[in-house]
């Protein structure tokens, strides 16, 4: 009985070992049905994502109340989340029990790490083609728009791995809030096009008149962050790819440990300790630094605008901490200003297979009214969003909307509109990053060499080559960055590390006795075979 | 024979799965940086402990070997500080990364994202004393440490704190010292809420601005002396199954409660509330 209970456990553990990875659901693949079944009645779980914004939940209901009303048999129930990452993570939670949700709001890097389950985001393209019930289709109870009537930098987004997997939803990119006042009070003028040398020079200067009281003679203040950005990651691919560096190739090899990276980071370093630098993680929102006379460049997001400048609607800080400035609107820093780069961001649909085609269906359709004119303006306001449908950006109303900024501070915010109209001039000059299974980590990276880099440097530590190097070796191994790559270029990884060597001799040594152990038992059967016989 | 294969087994699940926690290993190595202990140079100073407190003295404290809060409290932001003190709440694991509260006899700390395994994480009860290093830093107001380490000091005696009574506090200057640690505030009036678009008083919403629903956190304004403070029970602290989640959805605009906390800030004072009584 012992023996039985030690193999029964090593089969357990051995069945761990290999499988431990797995677990999820299989599925059969989506075909789309030759007609919806009005006959019956269909739920549809939408996950969505909301900015703690209470006129975008409203929105989201009422996309639903309405769609509803048109598909009296479809009932869709929401849920919130405040967080990208909390949707993601759920997410993978329930592929591996088969229930997550039949419509989310997610990024193409997160897809990306769904897509390593079989069959469990479906895939758009016959959908979108479908003359009935696709973009566009005949049999559609709303205006809904046409494959053309996506702006194709946006849908191109949406494409991993040869097919769609998500559709648009909302736009953005990054924009740099600048404090007017203080530049010009520093003796400089904003230049229609910013570029990093400008913003660092700028910045250094700032920083520059701490007094030896501690106190900046540009604000008056004891606090002064004259360079601040919210999300680094950004920054970091952004820098990136106006130079032309390496990143990550569109199979997903990695790029990003290069010579350009450290240069940045002895940049981003060497501004640090001079004060001229920080970031979110480390200091807090930009808005609030920005707001409060405390910040001369702050770089958000565009769907951030309405919380930058001192007559932004919502407001973070205290009135009394809120100083009055003028707020100019900038692309993000560039290289060269004659070939602005920008980064394209934004919430995307998808949608995930089920066992019913016909829930499937009811989910994309549901997905799809996601686009409608109405519901892409109404979202589209409620922050610095773009619509992603040249349909709606064409709209009367839509454009209405644009025409009347500054006339007052609520909706026609004037850093608003000027944040959306900057996307709209620039969507040429968006560029997005290869999406792949880790795509999501490798972002993550980049951000984090920024990170830890102006930490260390607050922190009064060295950085130098032998910093970043190791820095590198920190985090490729951190984010899981340092296997070959998914394309089947390798990389070098250098001798194997002692437990993986101990690991393959086990296992070499459990197979070897698993063969001696199979040859044994033959040998014996064979001989009871001829003592039976 | 059978034995032997199962052995061999074992030790290549054994072998894999230690292969696995190089992963660990190495994200440690990442923010070695910061764990390196250094002992405070600082010597002890004479502690004046609260009426309300009774946490028993640390030796480490006494002699020096770690910061006293006032040590702690007077150092520069983003240097390395060892603190030792005691749970007084757990906010969230996540990743081996754990956010508590800790507070000592003479003031609370706030530990965010302290380096922490699910296992450790399960013996953080309320009251047990470990000693944390980590760098000092400030967040949206929120002195906190950060990138931290901890080890658990063994043989202390649990300590749990009594709330601080800080309600005549409010609006003052000195509220901001009482940060972090267990307050208490008595006989606050609960203050309408309101959303944006629409006059509709509530007396709490989910998120600050409502956008939210059920398990999400829950804003709630009160009034004292005629100033307007907006307090907070943080759903990682206090989720949807708790008490107070439950009394503050039940909440009356014009209620008096008394409340109790952790006087977190965010852009100015902005308690984590974990108790609500009804007392009028």
């Amino acid at each position: 009985m012992k023996r039985l209970s030690c193999l029964l456990g090593a089969a357990v553990l051995a069945l761990g070992l290999l499988c431990g990875c797995h677990g999820r659901r299989e599925q059969a693949a989506f075909a789309v049905p030759e007609t919806f079944d009005k006959s019956r009645n269909y739920e549809v779980v939408f996950w969505a994502k909301n900015d703690t914004n209470k006129t975008q939940t409203d929105i989201y209901k009422q996309a639903i109340a309405d769609f509803e009303a048109l598909y009296p048999n479809i009932t869709v129930t929401l849920r919130l989340y405040t967080d990208y990452g909390d949707i993601y993570n759920d997410v993978i939670t329930n592929i591996s029990t088969g229930t997550t949700p039949n419509v989310c709001i997610t990024y193409p890097d997160h897809i990306a790490t769904y897509l390593t389950g079989d069959n469990v985001v479906v895939p758009l393209d016959d959908l979108f083609a479908d003359p009935r019930y696709g973009l566009g289709g005949s049999e559609l109870k709303f205006d809904g728009p046409t494959k053309e009537e996506i702006v194709p930098q946006f849908l191109q987004e949406c494409r991993v791995g040869g097919a769609y997997y998500a559709l648009p939803y909302m736009r953005s990119t990054e924009a740099c809030y600048i404090n007017k006042d203080f530049v010009e009070a520093l003796g400089y003028e904003i230049p229609d096009v910013l570029t990093w040398d400008f913003v660092w020079e700028v910045s250094r200067a700032a920083a520059a008149t701490k007094g030896a009281d501690g106190t900046y003679s540009l604000n008056g203040q004891k606090v002064l962050i004259p360079f601040l950005y919210k999300s680094t990651d950004n920054m970091m691919i952004q820098m990136l790819y106006q130079q032309g560096a390496g990143y990550s190739t569109a199979t997903g090899e990695i790029q990003l440990f290069n010579d350009t990276t450290t240069a940045l980071l002895h940049t981003i370093a060497d501004n640090t300790a001079e004060g001229a630098f920080s970031t979110f993680k480390i200091s807090g929102y930009p808005a609030n630094f920005l707001n409060a006379g405390q910040c001369v460049f702050a770089v958000d997001s565009t769907a951030g605008s309405t919380w930058m400048g001192c007559d932004a609607p919502l407001m973070d800080i205290a009135a009394e901490e809120v100083v009055d400035f003028d707020t100019v609107v900038r692309a993000v820093p560039q290289f060269d200003p004659k070939n602005p780069k920008m980064i394209s961001q934004g919430p995307s649909v998808c949608v995930f297979n089920k066992e019913d085609p016909q829930q499937v269906l009811a989910s994309w359709l549901f997905a799809q009214y996601l686009l409608t004119s109405d519901v892409q303006i109404a979202y589209s306001q409620t922050e610095g969003y773009v619509p992603v449908t040249t349909k709606a950006q064409q709209d009367a109303g839509y454009q209405d909307y644009l025409a009347r900024g500054g006339e007052d501070d609520t909706t026609h915010y004037q850093v608003k509109i000027d944040a959306v109209r900057l996307l709209l001039d620039h969507t040429g000059d968006t560029f997005v990053t290869p999406v792949f299974n880790g795509s999501a980590s490798l972002r993550d990276a980049a951000g984090q060499l920024i990170e830890n880099v102006t930490k260390s440097v607050r922190r009064s530590q060295t950085v130098d080559d032998a910093y970043i190097q190791s820095l590198y070796t920190d985090t490729m191994a951190l984010y899981h960055l340092d296997a070959a790559s998914p394309s089947g270029g390798k990389a070098d990884l250098g001798p194997l590390p002692g437990t993986a060597v101990a690991l393959l001799a086990a296992l070499a040594a459990a197979w070897v006795g698993i063969g001696v152990y199979c040859l044994v038992r033959w040998r014996q059967g064979r001989h009871k075979e001829r003592r039976n016989g | 024979m059978k034995k032997i294969l199962s052995v061999l087994l074992a030790l290549g699940l054994a072998c894999s799965l230690a292969a696995c926690a190089g992963g660990a290993s190495s994200s440690e190595a990442v923010s070695e940086e910061t764990a390196s202990t250094e002992t405070a140079s600082s010597e002890a100073t004479e502690e004046t402990v609260p009426a309300e407190q009774d946490a028993p003295q640390l030796d480490a404290v006494a002699s020096g070997e770690v910061m006293n809060y006032d040590q702690y409290m007077a150092a520069d932001l983003d240097t390395e500080v060892t603190i030792q003190a005691y749970v007084q709440a757990k906010q969230s694991w996540w990743e081996d990364k754990a956010t508590v509260y800790l507070q000592d006899q003479d003031g609370g700390y706030f530990a965010y994202d302290m380096a922490c395994s699910e296992e450790d994480y399960e013996k953080l009860t309320e009251g047990t004393c470990i000693r944390v290093t980590g760098f000092k830093s400030e967040w949206c107001g929120e002195v906190e440490i950060v990138d931290g380490t901890f080890e658990f000091v063994e043989d202390a005696e649990p300590f749990v704190s009594m709330p601080l009574d800080v309600t005549e506090l409010l609006g003052t200057d000195e509220l901001i010292y009482a940060q972090n640690q267990r307050v208490a505030f008595k006989g606050l009036t609960v203050a309408p809420s309101t959303v944006e678009g629409s006059d509709e008083e509530y007396a709490f919403l989910y998120n600050w601005d409502g956008s939210g629903e059920e398990g999400d956190d829950l804003y709630f304004n009160v009034s004292y002396n005629d100033e307007v403070y907006t307090f907070t029970v943080e759903s990682y602290l206090c989720d949807s199954t708790t008490d107070v989640y439950a009394a503050v959805k039940n909440l009356q605009v014009g209620q008096t409660i008394d409340a109790e906390g952790f006087l977190y800030w965010y852009e100015g004072v902005n308690p984590h509330i974990t108790s609500v009584t009804v007392t009028g």
